[in-house]
């Protein structure tokens, strides 16, 4: 019993960090019909960006609002850079230059920065844990879901309740229509980018505080099973992001920790036949979106 | 002094790809007038207003709005210059209350005090839209996503608004509903422009009107002079 409490912390601690990545994919998507497979990379900025501040010694509480504001701006930057240019380009289009995005800035990393992993000073609070009865949590899987609850309210908040939030929603499901009310394309594709921007630097902050490194392709992985997540909920679903997200994470953590020893080399692909199974029953995913298929103008 | 009229296209002409939907049409709206165009299906008639307000390109021909050349403008631009279009279809936002899809209307509409007459004049002719306010839009009967979406467009405050098959797909009397809708816009001083395919309907409200056919103008006049003619049936029936 104290084991599957303690593993279904894990759970929500890696789905929730699965979760942000999913919704930040998917809130592009969901606006531009764009699957940014450089989203990894922003979490790299992230993970950079604190790594530089740990080795000059900049405060872990300054430094985590720093690596955050990167990823924001390197995702803004993205967009007015790469993908304003193929806007209205066919999917293919955007997704290869999604592609090209990451490669460069990989080999960037790995030439200006260093092709190894390297490791990011952390504070200590964030190694220790707590005990709750026979249960041993660390501190750093507590703030990984108290942030992705934080984050998912904000975005909540956001996407409900501001005006921009609302036009993003409107422009996701019609962005001809939501033009004509004045909606300028401009501002909700780079509110967008900026939304997902913040996702995957949370991410990152979350990502790196479970490893205390970083390598150029750290953003690679975590991205694809988000990119899993996202088609498991119901692509360009944000709800269906959340919901996939979690179920990946607890999928992956409840294999590892309960899957008997011999089987546990077909970790991954047990776990995908899962996935695969689910989407067999509800190809759409999850919890589909109303709004794919219809014409973006 | 002659009267300039708040909108006009000069040998307006559209392309999609190799089809030429729209044939250099000449047009004109003025202050206060409610016009109508009428022709059978793929007659041009949607594709007109959709240039008219910059959802598809311009491919030759001007169109000015108020003196200006907004030929080449984008949607979103246009809308704070007090032209918009209720596109065919209703298409509301599904996913958005109806209070949202409202406050989207009038998403381009800074000044508080204009935005609170507009919250007004739309729940005050549609008090059916207040009563829902909280229901998505996608849960709305199909008369009632028509009324939130001229009442969507109307929350910009326009100065033309552009209907474009307002009475498609919906029951009778729900039909007689939008026309006294639109009879009383009239007296709110708002200009007309509306693609119809209820002929009669749309020619008892309107002042003038063009009968289109094969991306061409085959007759234009008021709505008297039209429903006298016999151009308006041959454009129905195709012949020319």
């Amino acid at each position: 019993m104290d084991l599957f409490v303690q593993q279904t912390v894990n759970a929500l601690a890696l789905g929730g960090t699965y979760a942000l990545l999913a919704l930040g994919l998917a809130v592009v998507f969901s606006i531009m019909g764009l699957i940014n497979f450089a989203h990894g990379e922003l979490m790299t900025i992230s993970g950079y960006t604190l790594m530089y501040c740990g080795i000059l010694g900049v405060p872990f509480a300054v430094s985590v609002p720093l690596a955050i504001l990167a990823a924001v701006l390197a995702a803004v930057a993205m967009e007015r850079i790469a993908f304003r240019p193929v806007r209205g380009g066919s999917g293919a289009t955007m997704l290869i230059t999604s592609f090209a995005v990451a490669m460069i800035l990989q080999v960037l990393f790995q030439n200006l920065i260093s092709a190894r992993s390297q490791a990011v000073a952390l504070p200590q609070i964030l190694s220790q844990s707590v005990h709750l009865g026979n249960v041993i949590i660390g501190v750093n899987k507590i703030a990984a879901i108290a942030a992705t609850v934080l984050m998912l309210i904000f975005l909540d908040r956001f996407m409900n309740r501001q005006k921009t939030g609302i036009a993003m929603r409107a422009a996701a499901e019609d962005f001809a229509v939501a033009r004509l009310m004045g909606i300028r394309a401009n501002t909700v594709i780079a509110g967008a980018f900026a939304i997902s921007g913040l996702l995957a630097g949370v991410a990152a902050v979350l990502w790196v505080s479970q490893r205390a490194s970083v390598d150029p392709l750290m953003g690679f992985t975590p991205v694809l099973k988000a990119f899993i997540a996202a088609i498991l909920g119901g692509l360009g679903s944000l709800r269906g992001a959340v919901a996939g997200g979690f179920m990946l994470g607890f999928i992956e953590v409840y294999l590892a920790a309960f899957l008997p020893q011999e089987f546990q080399e077909f970790r991954e692909p047990i776990g995908l036949g899962l996935v695969v199974l689910i989407l067999l029953f509800r190809p759409n995913g999850m919890i589909p979106s109303r709004f794919l298929g219809l014409i973006k103008v | 002094m002659t009267r300039v009229p708040l909108l006009s296209a000069q040998g307006l002409n559209v392309r999609y790809g190799a089809i030429q939907a729209v044939r250099g049409i000449e047009l004109s709206i003025n202050e206060g007038e409610i016009v109508t165009f009428l022709g059978a299906n793929g007659a041009g008639k949607s594709s007109t207003l959709n240039a008219l307000v910059g959802l598809v390109p311009v491919a030759e021909g001007r169109v000015l709005f108020d003196d200006q050349d907004i030929t080449d403008l984008a949607p979103e631009r246009l809308t704070p210059m007090g032209l918009t279009l209720a596109p065919e279809g209703r298409r509301v936002f599904g996913g958005l209350t109806v209070e949202e899809n409202l406050r989207m209307g009038a998403y381009a509409v800074n000044d508080v005090d204009r935005r609170m007459a507009a919250w007004d004049m739309v729940y005050d002719l549609f008090p059916i839209l207040h009563e829902r306010r909280k229901q998505f839009a996608g849960t709305l009967s199909g008369g009632q996503q028509q009324m939130l979406a001229i009442g969507r467009a109307l929350m910009c405050g326009p100065r033309l608004l552009l209907l474009d098959e307002p009475s498609l797909g919906l029951a009778p009397k729900i039909v007689g509903q939008i026309f006294d809708l639109i009879a009383l816009l009239r007296e709110r001083d708002v200009t007309l422009g509306i693609v119809e395919q209820n002929v009669a309907m749309a020619l008892e409200v309107a002042d003038r009107g063009y009968v289109m056919a094969a991306g061409r103008v085959v007759a234009t006049g008021t709505a008297e002079e039209l429903r006298q003619t016999d151009r308006l049936r041959a454009a129905y029936l195709g012949e020319e």
